[in-house]
């Protein structure tokens, strides 16, 4: 892959986004850090508008959560379209609002490739896992995983994939809301980490998932409300014209390349490249591994399936899917229209550049330019504020689910046997948050200064190569057995971790070997992650003659019935 | 749910049908959404200059209306398919229910 490329994969690689190596995207400025911003009061008015909104919100969720059930799945009682619009709230991160429209902004046409990553693992949850997981699963995902097989090893492997996924993907939102908070609020990073940890334990502690799931609720409102004025504005400019937009766009980025010096021709060609595939694929075999990641990830990870388990149906699960897929996908194709936004207001007007041309406070801040070229002071403060918000969203979602995995899976079923009550599970599980939190703090704070813009797609790679195959399988094959998931969810989560820790983002980014000297040269381990994990659980399967075995197997009617016709799972999940 | 009722459900021809039809339906939907994505990739990787091909006289090119149709496409066959599913699949699913289960 060409280092853009590789600069663009860690763009999207997450809120890891908002640190280095994004900024060094348009601004083609390799240093580091996002630059502190005088003290935003606008902003941090908005958002405390937003906090003291949400733990209102929270005290009243308190009242309602009395139960693990409440704790776990808000009682059961959200509805698809709720539910919908709290899954987007879940996914779209700052990193996707900022990232993809920097991305955009950066080299046009190969910016929109990202999004269709991130979007095209919601059908394959509808067709294939959605409703089965509703018709299966009380808490977490574990639950469908272990149905039929011996509970204490599956729930291990389980457990294990959902809190290596969670700790990558919260280190990442973590330091991603430092350096955010930093460039938006003008506040110190690590007064960031705190407030961002502080405010989600107390959600998350108080409110568990009714909480977790109306903060979810109104970012969403919020984020789409914000990138949908952003995209009316720009399109209003150009009288609802793509065409004027895109031509206008190429205009600016032909004029920056004559300005650097290039020849009329190859100005004009340097403006049109924004409008075709670049840099992107140089590499095959990186951007079908990296799509594999992205698409079967999205349907590994373990805070997004938990969310299934908050709707009382299957009908309501698919309805959830179809609302989130909905709503992604328009965002995603706000984020494109905001980046090219980006290109003819912020790009043209010199106070958003700095001296060299470069965005001011980093190429991430395309979107928050935009948001003051179109909307003045008010609505700068008010994207900041919703990019804060977004953070804690995910982080909270994050946390509870992380939360889940101790207390429901290891506490509850494997070191009470099924049989703790739910007052002690309750307090587990708060134990676990407060735990989880303070850790999220610290690591946020240890990583400051690290290259962490591999662990998001880290996330992803295990979710897909671990936690996805032995779902899938566990679900579908019939002559899956316990070992045999276990065996092969661990060779994928291993595998995905060791090929990451080969590849150039991590061997040459962050471990700082020569360039080139990378083992494994792709972008993306998914490819042979996945493979491995899904042959690893058929071979182990196939060869394994113990009695556990046969009972596997035989329990598969049963559970294709549950799972097909949801017989038996309204009086599971207890609601 | 004891295994007795199962096998009374798997032996029922409707929840049979129901499940042969609604597999098919799936994994036709999934098959053709895996084509149009890695489709999309390889045409990136192999068919640059299809897409950077103008549409017109303007700067929008093919990749436009293509990249902006995987995104259709993919919010479109999720709400086929949740579509049938609320609707046949699930009365048919009633049905089985009615008829083991009383």
């Amino acid at each position: 892959m060409s280092s853009l490329a590789r600069n663009l994969f860690r763009t999207l690689g997450g809120a890891a986004l908002l640190a280095a190596p994004t900024v060094a995207l348009a601004a083609g400025d390799l240093g580091g850090q996002a630059e502190q911003q005088p003290t935003n009061w606008t902003a941090i008015i908005m958002f405390a508008v937003f906090v003291i909104g949400t733990l209102f919100i929270t005290k009243w969720a308190a009242a309602r959560t009395k139960s693990a059930a409440d704790f776990y799945t808000a009682g059961g009682g959200i509805t698809g379209f709720q539910n919908g619009l709290a899954i987007a709230g879940d996914y779209m991160s700052a990193a996707s609002f900022l990232g993809i429209s920097a991305a955009v902004m950066a080299s046009g046409f190969d910016g929109l490739i990202y999004s269709i990553g991130f979007l095209v693992g919601w059908p394959v949850i509808t067709f294939l896992m959605a409703e089965r997981l509703r018709n299966l699963g009380k808490f977490t995902f574990a639950d469908v995983a272990a149905f039929r097989f011996a509970q204490t090893p599956v729930r291990i492997f389980a457990a294990s994939g959902t809190l290596v996924v969670v700790a990558f993907y919260l280190i990442a939102q973590m330091v991603g809301a430092g350096q955010l908070i930093k460039l938006l609020f003008g506040l110190e990073y690590w007064i960031a980490v705190v407030i961002v940890g502080a405010l989600m334990m107390i959600y998350v502690l108080f409110g568990g998932m009714t909480a977790t799931t109306w903060v979810q609720i109104i970012k969403a409102c919020l984020l789409l409300g914000g990138a949908s004025f952003m995209a009316f504005m720009v399109m209003w400019n150009y009288g609802f014209s793509p065409e004027r937009l895109f031509a206008s766009a190429v205009d600016v980025k032909a004029g920056i390349a004559s300005a650097g010096g290039a020849a009329p021709e190859q100005a004009r060609q340097s403006g049109l490249s924004i409008m075709a595939p670049g840099n992107f694929i140089t590499d095959p075999i990186s951007a079908i591994s990296f799509g594999m990641a992205l698409m079967f990830g999205t349907a590994g990870l373990p805070h997004i399936l938990m969310r299934f388990f908050t709707v009382p149906s299957a009908k309501e699960a698919r309805k959830s899917v179809m609302w989130a897929t909905g709503w992604i996908g328009y965002f995603y194709l706000l984020t494109f229209i905001i980046g090219f936004g980006a290109i003819t207001f912020v790009l043209t007007d010199p106070s958003f550049l700095d001296p060299r041309g470069g965005l001011i406070g980093g190429s991430n801040m395309a979107a928050v330019h935009l948001a003051h070229a179109v909307g003045g002071n008010i609505f700068l403060g008010f994207i900041s504020a919703v990019a804060f918000a977004t953070i804690l969203a995910v982080v909270a979602g994050l946390t509870l689910s992380g939360a889940s995995a101790v207390s429901h899976d290891i506490y509850s079923t494997i070191l009470k046997d099924g049989k703790a009550d739910s007052a002690s599970e309750l307090r587990v599980s708060r134990i676990t948050t407060v735990a989880l939190g303070i850790l999220a703090v610290a690591l946020g704070i240890a990583f400051e200064k690290q290259n962490i813009a591999f662990m998001v797609s880290l996330a992803f790679a295990i979710a897909a190569s671990a936690n996805f195959p032995v779902l899938f399988l566990s679900i579908l094959w019939k002559d899956t057995t316990t070992w045999g998931a276990v065996i092969g969810g661990f060779l994928g989560l291993i595998s995905s971790v060791v090929l990451t820790v080969l590849s150039p983002s991590v061997w040459e980014a962050t471990l700082g070997y020569a360039k080139g000297s990378a083992p494994f040269p792709y972008t993306s381990p998914a490819l042979f992650s996945m493979t491995i994990g899904f042959v690893g659980i058929w071979l182990f399967s196939v060869l394994d003659r113990s009695r556990r075995a046969q009972i596997d197997r035989d329990g598969f009617l049963a559970q294709q019935v549950r799972s097909e016709t949801g017989i038996g799972a309204a009086k599971a999940s207890s609601h | 749910m004891d295994t007795s009722v199962a096998e009374r459900v798997a032996a029922n021809p409707t929840y049979q049908s129901l499940k042969a039809t609604r597999s098919r339906f799936s994994w036709t939907l999934t098959i053709a959404i895996l084509i149009v994505y890695y489709g999309f990739i390889l045409l990136i990787a192999f068919g640059k200059n299809l897409l950077a091909t103008p549409l017109g006289d303007g700067v929008t090119t093919l990749g436009i209306p293509v990249g902006f149709g995987v995104i259709i496409f993919t919010i479109v066959i999720t709400a086929v398919y949740v579509r049938r599913a609320n609707g046949e699949f699930d009365a048919l699913s009633e049905t089985v229910k009615r008829e083991v289960l009383q």
